[in-house]
C-alpha cells in the first residue's frame, strides 16, 4: 500500500501538541472545562427551533453587516465622531500600537490597565507599551492570572481555562507580595480584586475590546461578569477601544440577537452582569468617566477574508468560543498548541488572514472535519467547509487561481503532488484501476512495516488479499 | 493614501454579496417573545435576579425608604452614596439614622477618588427600566447619579419602579426609542459582578460591588 502522506506540519506546532497529550492533568483540565461549557450552553437553549432561527437571524444580521461593511465602517465613523469620540484606522498591528502610543505619550500616560480585548493581544499590546516604557496590566481575573505566569491566554473567554485553583494558589503565593497558600476560590478571587482596584485607580488609560459597534448611534457595546471592563472604560481619564473592523452592525436593534448568541453560546448565560453600551466621552456636567474616548479600527489581514465572498463568512464570528468548547482536537490539545492568538476552530479559519497561510497552515489540518463547530456556530460559520478551503490553498500550486492567499501553497510538496496526480489518473480510467489493484492486492506482503504517523500507535495498513472485484466474482460463480 | 481610504478602497473592490437578506429583528422577537404579558414581569425579573444571587424586596412608595433601612441595619453598612438632588436619594437621606452617613455624589471624581474607592459601602441608584427576560436593570447614569455609583461601592441598592419593566432589550430601546440619543453610557446589570475564571468556580464580588438589592416599587393603591 501506498505510504501514508505526512501533511507537513510545522515542527513547533507538532512538538506543541505532543506535549500536551503527554500531560494528563492539564488534559484532565481542558477535558472538564470543555464538559462544563458544553453543558451550560445546551441548557441555554432547550427550544430547538428557537436556537434554529436564532442561528439564522444571527447569521443575517452578521452577513448583512459585512455585506454593507465600508458603508458602515463610514457611518459608524462619522457618529462617533460626531459624539466626540476620535476614531483612527490602522491596517497592521504596529499601527495599531503606534496609535496607542501617541494617544498614551500625549497624555503622558504610565499605566494602562486592561479590559478583556483578544485583538489587544494580536496586535502585542502588552509588549508594544513595555517597549516603549508604559505597564499594562491585566485586569479581568483569567488575563491577569496568566499575565502574572508570563503566560498567553489559553482560551479566547477563559484565559486561564488551563490552570487548576492548585496553580493560581501557587502563582499567588510566589507573585504577589503578602499572600499565602490558599485553594479557596473566593479567597484567590478576593487577592485579585485587592489588587486590581488599585490599578484602576492608578491608571491612566483603560484599553478595552469591543463586542459589538453599532453605526446607526455611534455606540460600542461591551459584555463582562467581573465589572473590569466598566472600570476599564468609566475610572481612567482616557478611554482606548480597539476591534476589528467586522464588529460593526447597523441598527441599534441588531444588538439583543447578537448579544443573546454570545452570552449563551460562550459561557451558558442568558445574559452578563454588565452590558456596557459607551456612546461619548464624559459629557459638561457630568462627574465620572474618560475624557477621551479613542476607537482603534484593525484591519490586520481582515480585508483579505473579505475580498473572497466563501472566505468572508470567517468574518461573521462574534467571538463566543463554541467552537472550540466543542472541538474535539481543541479539547485534547487546548488553546496553547496552537501557537496563535486565537486557537481552536476559528483560529484555524482567521489566523491565516492574520499571520499568512504560511505559518498556519498546519492549523487547518488539526481537524477532524466532525463538524461540530459548524454545527454550534451561533452565526452559522461553515467552518468545516472553510477548513477544507484552505487545506486546498496550503496545497495549491502557487501563480494559479487556486492560490488567492498570503502563504498559499505553502504546504505543496512535489512527492505529494506527484502522489496525488498518480491517484488521479488510476481512479479515472477502469483498465488502470483494475491493474492497480490487481498488483496492490498481490503484492501485499511488500507493504512497508513503518507507515509514518499511522503506524506509531497503530498496525500497519495492508492491502486485502482479494479485490472487491475478485470476491464478487467468487460469489457470483459459486450460485 | 491613509490607513482609512487604503481599508475602505479594499472593501470597496471586493464582489458583492449575492441575496444578502435584509434581518428582520422585530418579526423574530414577536414570534418568539417569552414574557410579553406584563402581569409577568415582576415575577419573571424576581426569578432571573435571584439566580445570580440578588436580593429582591417588593416595596411601595409609602415603605421602600424603611424596607432599605432595615436591609442597611442588618449588613451593618456605615456610609451609603447617593446621587445629588435626587427626589429618592433626598427620601432616603431625611430618615436615615445617625449611624448611617448619607454621601452625596457633588464632586467629579478626580475630587475623591480614594474615599470613593475605600471608604463607602453602599450606593442607591434609581434604574430607568428593567429587563423581564434576562433580569437585567436598565440604568443610564446622570450628572446627578454617575457611573462608578453602580460600580465601586460593595454594595449596590437599585429602586426599581414596576411599571418600567420591558420584555426584554428590544421591547426596551423600541418602546422607548433609544436611537433618538443614545446616553455617554448605558448600562444593563444583572447581579453582582462575579467571575468563574478560576477553574469554573463562580465567585461573587470580582471587580464590581459583592452584593445587588433591587428594590421593586409598586405604586400605593396599584399593582404596578
Amino acid at each position: 500500500m501506498s505510504k501514508v502522506i505526512p501533511i507537513n506540519p510545522t515542527q513547533e506546532f507538532k512538538a506543541r501538541t505532543r506535549h500536551v497529550l503527554n500531560d494528563p492533568a492539564q488534559r484532565q483540565n481542558f477535558r472538564g472545562a470543555m464538559d462544563f461549557l458544553q453543558a451550560k450552553r445546551r441548557a441555554q437553549f432547550p427550544d430547538p427551533e428557537e436556537l434554529q432561527t436564532l442561528r439564522e437571524l444571527g447569521s443575517q444580521i452578521r452577513r448583512y453587516s459585512l455585506a454593507n461593511l465600508a458603508r458602515l465602517l463610514e457611518q459608524l465613523e462619522a457618529n462617533l465622531t460626531a459624539n466626540g469620540v476620535q476614531v483612527h484606522w490602522a491596517q497592521t498591528p504596529d499601527e495599531a500600537n503606534a496609535i496607542a502610543l501617541q494617544i498614551a505619550r500625549r497624555v503622558q500616560a504610565k499605566r494602562i490597565i486592561k479590559g478583556k480585548s483578544m485583538v489587544s493581544e494580536e496586535i502585542g499590546f502588552n509588549h508594544a507599551m513595555q517597549a516603549a516604557g508604559i505597564e499594562a496590566f491585566e485586569s479581568d481575573m483569567g488575563e491577569y492570572i496568566v499575565q502574572l505566569a508570563g503566560e498567553a491566554p489559553s482560551h479566547i473567554i477563559m484565559p486561564a481555562i488551563h490552570k487548576t485553583k492548585q496553580d493560581i494558589a501557587h502563582l499567588f503565593e510566589q507573585e504577589v507580595p503578602g499572600v499565602s497558600y490558599t485553594e479557596d476560590v473566593d479567597a484567590l478571587i478576593q487577592i485579585g480584586r485587592r489588587v486590581l482596584r488599585h490599578k484602576f485607580a492608578e491608571a491612566d488609560i483603560g484599553l478595552s475590546g469591543v463586542n459589538v459597534a453599532v453605526a446607526e448611534t455611534g455606540t460600542l457595546c461591551l459584555v463582562e461578569n467581573e465589572g473590569n471592563g466598566r472600570m476599564c472604560t468609566t475610572v481612567p481619564r482616557v478611554h482606548i477601544a480597539i476591534t476589528g473592523i467586522e464588529k460593526v452592525v447597523e441598527r441599534l436593534e441588531h444588538v439583543p440577537p447578537i448579544l443573546s448568541l454570545l452570552t449563551r453560546s460562550a459561557t451558558g448565560q442568558p445574559v452578563t452582569t454588565y452590558v456596557n453600551m459607551i456612546s461619548r466621552p464624559r459629557q459638561p456636567g457630568e462627574k465620572d468617566g474618560p475624557q477621551e474616548v479613542h476607537l482603534i479600527l484593525l484591519d490586520n489581514g481582515r480585508t483579505q477574508a473579505y475580498v473572497d465572498l466563501e472566505l468572508r463568512e470567517t468574518l461573521k464570528c462574534i467571538r463566543c468560543g463554541a467552537c472550540m468548547n466543542h472541538c474535539p482536537v481543541y479539547a485534547r490539545v487546548g488553546g496553547h498548541a496552537y501557537g496563535t492568538t486565537y486557537p481552536g476552530p476559528i483560529g484555524a479559519i482567521i489566523s491565516p488572514h492574520l499571520l499568512g497561510l504560511e505559518t498556519t497552515y498546519p492549523l487547518a489540518f488539526a481537524s477532524t472535519l466532525c463538524g461540530a463547530c459548524a454545527e454550534v456556530c451561533p452565526v452559522k460559520i461553515p467552518i468545516t467547509d472553510l477548513l477544507v478551503r484552505l487545506r486546498n490553498e496550503a496545497q495549491a500550486r502557487p501563480d494559479t487561481e487556486d492560490a488567492s492567499l498570503r502563504g498559499s501553497g505553502a504546504a505543496r510538496s512535489v512527492a505529494q503532488a506527484m502522489v496525488w496526480s498518480v491517484w488521479s489518473q488510476v481512479y479515472s480510467r477502469s483498465g488502470l484501476y483494475k491493474l492497480a489493484s490487481w498488483f496492490m492486492s498481490r503484492g501485499r506482503a511488500l507493504s512497508p512495516s513503518d507507515q509514518g504517523a499511522w503506524t506509531h500507535s497503530r498496525i500497519p495498513l495492508v492491502p486485502a488479499p482479494k479485490r472487491l472485484r475478485d470476491l464478487i466474482r467468487e460469489h457470483v460463480d459459486k450460485k | 493614501m491613509s490607513a482609512r481610504d487604503q481599508i475602505l478602497q479594499r472593501l470597496r473592490s471586493s464582489p458583492k454579496a449575492l441575496n444578502t437578506v435584509v434581518p428582520d429583528v422585530a418579526r423574530w422577537y414577536d414570534a418568539h417573545r417569552a414574557y410579553a404579558d406584563p402581569a409577568q414581569h415582576v415575577q419573571r425579573l424576581r426569578q432571573a435576579l435571584e439566580a445570580v444571587k440578588t436580593e429582591v424586596l417588593e416595596v411601595t412608595d409609602d415603605n421602600w425608604v424603611s424596607a432599605l433601612l432595615d436591609v442597611a441595619a442588618a449588613k451593618g453598612l456605615r456610609q451609603i452614596l447617593i446621587g445629588q438632588g435626587t427626589a429618592h436619594g433626598e427620601a432616603l437621606a431625611q430618615k436615615a439614622s445617625a449611624g448611617l452617613q448619607i454621601v452625596r455624589y457633588e464632586q467629579p471624581i478626580e475630587a475623591w477618588q480614594t474615599r470613593l474607592f475605600d471608604g463607602i459601602d453602599a450606593s442607591l441608584t434609581l434604574a430607568r427600566g428593567a429587563l423581564a427576560q434576562t433580569g437585567s436593570l436598565i440604568l443610564w447614569p446622570t450628572p446627578a447619579e454617575p457611573r462608578l455609583m453602580s460600580l465601586v461601592p460593595s454594595l449596590h441598592f437599585v429602586l426599581l419602579d414596576a411599571n418600567t419593566i420591558h420584555a426584554d432589550l428590544l421591547a426596551a430601546m423600541t418602546a422607548e426609542h433609544w436611537t433618538d440619543g443614545m446616553p455617554t453610557n448605558a448600562l444593563l446589570i444583572c447581579g453582582p459582578s462575579k467571575t468563574a475564571d478560576i477553574q469554573q468556580t463562580l465567585a461573587y464580588g470580582a471587580h464590581g460591588p459583592r452584593e445587588l438589592v433591587v428594590l421593586i416599587r409598586h405604586r400605593v393603591g396599584g399593582a404596578a
